[in-house]
C-alpha cells in the first residue's frame, strides 16, 4: 500500500493541490498530514475541509505548532511575520475547523511507524530534526522502526544500525530509497506549502508498505497565484515572495 | 557451494524457468558482526539497481526464516586474481584488462555506484573478453544512504588497493575507483602493489604523501606511456587524475595521443621536498569537495566532432568550429576528439596517395588540425582522427561508440532533392549515434536557395 504523506502544508492550496495530483498519479491510497495545516498562507479552510475529507476515509492527521497556535495564547517564540498570519488565519476560520484542530493528536502511531509533526522525544516542545544529534534523540525515543516528521521545511532520512550510530541522508527526489530491515529511520518531510531549501516546489513523499520504499517528490506548483492571494488577504509581502525563492 | 569467504557463503542454484547460471549468496551471521550484515545490506541494496554485461544480473534478495539471500547470475569466467600468479604481464595483455576494466567502471559510474574496493578478485571476465565487476557491499550509490557511513571506524576497503581520499574515510568520489585501477595497472606490469600491504594506519597514509617506484625501474619493457598513465591514475589528488573512468580508457587505447609529461621520465621517486609539500597539503587541507558521480560524468564529456575540411566546405567548418567553442567554453574537463572521414571505394582500388604523390591519409590529418587550431585547445584535451571507409556515417557511429563519446557534432550542408530522398550522412548519424548529435548548419540567407550537387565530397 502506498501512503502519501503530507508535511506544512501551511494553506497553500495550490501547492497541496499539486500534491496531491502527483500522488494521485502515484497509485497512492491512503494519506498523512504531519502538522502544521495552518499558518502563512492565505487557504487555511480549504486546507483544512480536503484533511477533514481524507481524515473521514481513514488518513492519519496530527497537530502542528502553527495548528495548536489557533486556539492558544500567543507564542512568543513564533516571529511577528508568522503570529500575524496566526491572528489573520484565527479570525477567518469557523467554529467547526477551530474545534478540528483542537481535537487532532500530537502523535499517531501506526504498523511499527510514528507519524509525529516535529519529533518523538518531546513532540509538543516543537524542536527541530537540525542535525544528527536531534536525530539520535528522537531514534531513542520511540520503539518504532519509522517515525516520519517535518516542521524543518527541509528534506532529510537519518538511519540508524545495530551500532546504535546515527547517519544522516539528503534523500533524492524521484529515488526510491530502500528502508532496509535490520535499521531504524526517521524521515523528515520536506515542506509542502514552504519550502525552506531553496528549491521552490513543494515536497512530499510517499512511502510504500510493500516494496518498504519511500520516495520523496518535488512537485512544482503555481507560485504566483499563491503569492498573490497572500498579498490580497492583506498578509506580510514577505511570506509571498519567500516561495518564489523556496526559502 | 562454489564460494566461501570472510563474510558470506555462495551456492550454485538453479531456477526452473531459468537457463541462466544462478548463485545465491548468504552472509556468515555467525560472528555477530554487525558490518557482515551491513555490507550484505548494501549489496541487497545496490544490486537490484545495476544493469548491463558489466555486472552479475540481479534476481532476487530477502529474507527466509530470518535468513537473508541474494540471488544473481553467475557470472561464468575467470578472475583477474587468477592471472595474478603469472606476473608480470605482458604489456598488450595488461593494457587490455585495463581498457576493459575502465570501460565496465564507466558503465558503473554512469548508474550513479561507486565502487571503492576494486581487486583483483572482484573482476571476472565474461567469455568475450567483457569485464564483469562484483561484490558490491562497500560500494555507494551516490542517490542513496550509505549504509557504511555507520561502520567508520576504520577506513573501508583493501588496504593495498584504495585511494588516499578512502583513507580519510571519503566515500563519495568517482576517481577514488580509477586510482584502484592504476594501483592494479602497476601491480600487473611491475609483480608489485604500489604502496605494499600496510597492516597499519600509518602504513596506509603513507600513499598520501609518498610515490611509488616508477614501473618503468621495476619492468624494462613498461613504456613511457603506460607508465604516464599510471601515474596519472595515482595522483594523490583526484583533480589531477582521469576525469573519467573513460578518458582513462580512451588512453589506454590511443597511446599516441597520450601527452608525457615528467611522470613519464620519472626514474626514481620524487625529492624529498616534493614530499614535504605533500605533506603539508595534506595537514592544511580539509576533506575533498563532494562529487556526484553521474554529474561528475556530465562534466567530463568525450565530445566528437566530424569535420568535412574538403574544398567548397569551409563555411560550413567555420561555423561548426564557432558552435565547438561555445560548448568547449561552458564545459569543465571536456575531451574533444576530432574525426574526419577518408571517403574509400566500395569497388575498386583505393589510392592512398593523390596525383602528386602526397599520401592522403597524412593530408586528411594536417587539414584536420588546421582547422582545429583556433580553437586553443591544450594537446592533452584533443586528438585527432582519419578514418577510411565507404560509408562515413557508419564509420562515425562505430567510432563513437568504440570510443564512448558523449557527444557528437557534425555539420550538415543545404538540403538538395537527392539528399532528401537518400538521406545525408548527419541524418543517418543522427538516426544511429549511441548518444546525443547536434547538427550544425550555416544559417540561412534570403537570397540564396541552395541547390547543390550531389557530390560524395563531404557530409550533408
Amino acid at each position: 500500500m502506498r501512503i502519501g504523506i503530507f508535511a506544512d502544508i501551511h494553506a497553500n492550496r495550490e501547492a497541496l493541490e499539486a500534491c496531491m495530483h502527483h500522488a494521485q498519479s502515484q497509485g497512492t491510497e491512503r494519506h498523512a498530514f504531519l502538522g502544521d495545516l495552518v499558518g502563512y498562507g492565505a487557504d487555511p479552510a480549504w486546507v483544512l475541509n480536503i484533511v477533514m475529507h481524507h481524515q473521514e476515509n481513514g488518513a492519519i492527521v496530527v497537530l502542528g505548532n502553527h495548528d495548536e497556535a489557533i486556539f492558544t495564547a500567543r507564542d512568543r517564540t513564533m516571529h511577528d511575520d508568522a503570529q500575524y498570519a496566526i491572528e489573520w488565519t484565527r479570525s477567518i476560520l469557523s467554529d467547526k475547523h477551530k474545534n478540528y484542530l483542537l481535537g487532532l493528536p500530537k502523535r499517531f502511531e501506526q504498523s511499527d511507524a510514528l507519524y509525529v509533526h516535529a519529533n518523538a522525544w518531546n513532540p509538543g516542545g516543537w524542536q527541530y530534526i537540525a542535525a544528527v544529534f536531534e536525530a539520535k534523540k528522537s531514534l531513542n525515543a520511540t520503539l518504532c522502526r519509522f517515525t516520519f516528521c517535518g516542521h524543518l521545511h527541509e528534506p532529510d532520512l537519518y538511519h540508524q544500525g545495530m551500532t546504535g550510530r546515527v547517519v544522516q541522508f539528503r534523500p533524492v527526489a524521484g529515488v526510491e530509497i530502500p528502508l532496509g530491515v535490520h535499521r531504524r529511520w526517521l524521515a523528515v518531510l520536506g515542506s509542502v506549502g514552504q519550502p525552506r531549501d531553496g528549491n521552490p516546489a513543494a515536497c512530499y513523499a510517499i512511502y510504500d508498505t510493500i516494496k518498504n520504499v519511500l520516495t520523496y517528490h518535488r512537485v512544482p506548483f503555481d507560485v504566483e497565484t499563491t503569492a498573490k492571494k497572500i498579498r490580497e488577504a492583506g498578509l506580510p509581502e514577505w511570506l509571498g515572495a519567500r516561495l518564489e525563492r523556496g526559502l | 557451494m562454489i564460494h566461501t569467504g570472510g563474510m558470506a557463503v555462495i551456492w550454485r542454484v538453479t531456477r526452473e524457468d531459468m537457463a541462466l547460471p544462478l548463485a545465491m549468496k548468504i552472509p556468515q551471521l555467525d560472528s555477530q558482526e554487525s558490518s557482515t550484515i551491513t555490507c550484505f545490506e548494501v549489496e541487497q541494496m545496490i544490486l537490484p539497481t545495476l544493469s548491463g554485461p558489466h555486472v552479475p544480473r540481479f534476481i532476487a534478495s530477502g529474507e527466509i526464516s530470518s535468513q537473508p539471500f541474494l540471488v544473481m547470475e553467475q557470472v561464468l569466467g575467470q578472475s583477474l586474481d587468477a592471472r595474478l600468479a603469472s606476473l608480470p604481464l605482458p604489456v598488450d595483455e595488461v593494457v587490455q584488462i585495463a581498457a576493459r576494466v575502465a570501460t565496465a567502471l564507466h558503465d558503473l559510474h554512469r548508474q550513479h555506484v561507486l565502487h571503492l574496493d576494486l581487486t583483483p578478485d572482484n573482476i571476472l571476465f565474461r567469455k568475450n573478453g567483457e569485464a564483469v565487476l562484483i561484490d558490491f557491499g562497500l560500494s555507494r550509490h551516490e542517490q542513496l544512504p550509505d549504509l557504511m557511513a555507520e561502520e567508520f571506524l576504520l577506513p573501508l576497503g583493501t588496504a593495498p588497493y584504495i585511494s588516499p581520499e578512502q583513507v580519510l574515510n571519503v566515500r563519495s568520489d568517482p576517481r577514488s575507483d580509477i586510482f584502484s585501477l592504476g594501483v592494479i595497472l602497476y601491480q600487473l606490469i611491475t609483480g608489485e602493489l604500489p604502496f605494499g600491504d600496510p597492516k597499519s594506519m600509518a602504513g596506509l597514509k603513507r600513499r598520501l604523501y609518498l610515490d611509488p617506484d616508477p614501473p618503468s625501474v621495476l619492468n624494462r619493457d613498461c613504456p613511457r606511456w603506460l607508465q604516464e598513465v599510471i601515474f596519472t591514475c595515482l595522483e594523490v589528488d583526484p583533480e589531477k587524475r582521469y576525469g573519467s573512468a573513460a578518458q582513462l580508457a580512451f588512453a589506454l587505447e590511443n597511446p599516441s595521443q597520450i601527452v608525457l609529461t615528467s611522470r613519464a621520465e620519472r626514474s626514481k621517486r620524487v625529492s624529498f621536498w616534493t614530499v614535504l609539500g605533500r605533506l603539508f597539503r595534506y595537514f592544511r587541507s580539509g576533506p575533498a569537495a563532494t562529487r556526484s558521480a553521474a554529474r561528475h560524468l556530465g562534466a567530463v564529456p568525450i565530445i566528437m566532432v566530424a569535420v568535412d575540411t574538403s574544398a567548397g566546405m569551409e563555411v560550413l567548418a567555420d561555423t561548426l568550429r564557432q558552435a565547438v567553442k561555445r560548448i568547449f567554453y561552458s564545459e569543465g574537463n571536456a575531451r574533444l576528439t576530432c574525426v574526419t572521414v577518408r571517403k574509400t571505394p566500395l569497388v575498386g582500388l583505393d589510392y592512398t596517395v593523390d596525383d602528386s604523390g602526397t599520401n592522403l591519409h597524412v593530408q586528411y590529418l594536417m587539414e584536420l588540425k588546421h582547422w582545429a587550431r583556433p580553437l586553443e585547445l591544450p594537446p592533452d584535451r584533443i586528438s585527432f582522427h582519419v578514418l577510411e571507409s565507404p560509408d562515413p556515417a557508419s564509420a562515425l557511429v562505430n567510432y563513437a561508440r568504440t570510443n564512448r563519446v558523449d557527444h557528437i557534432m557534425i555539420g550538415a550542408r543545404g538540403s538538395s532533392t537527392l539528399r532528401r530522398y537518400l538521406g545525408s550522412v548527419s541524418s543517418h548519424v543522427v538516426a544511429l549515434a549511441p548518444c546525443s548529435v547536434t547538427v550544425v548548419r550555416v544559417p540561412e540567407t534570403d537570397s540564396v536557395q541552395r541547390s547543390d550537387s550531389t557530390g560524395y565530397g563531404g557530409y550533408g
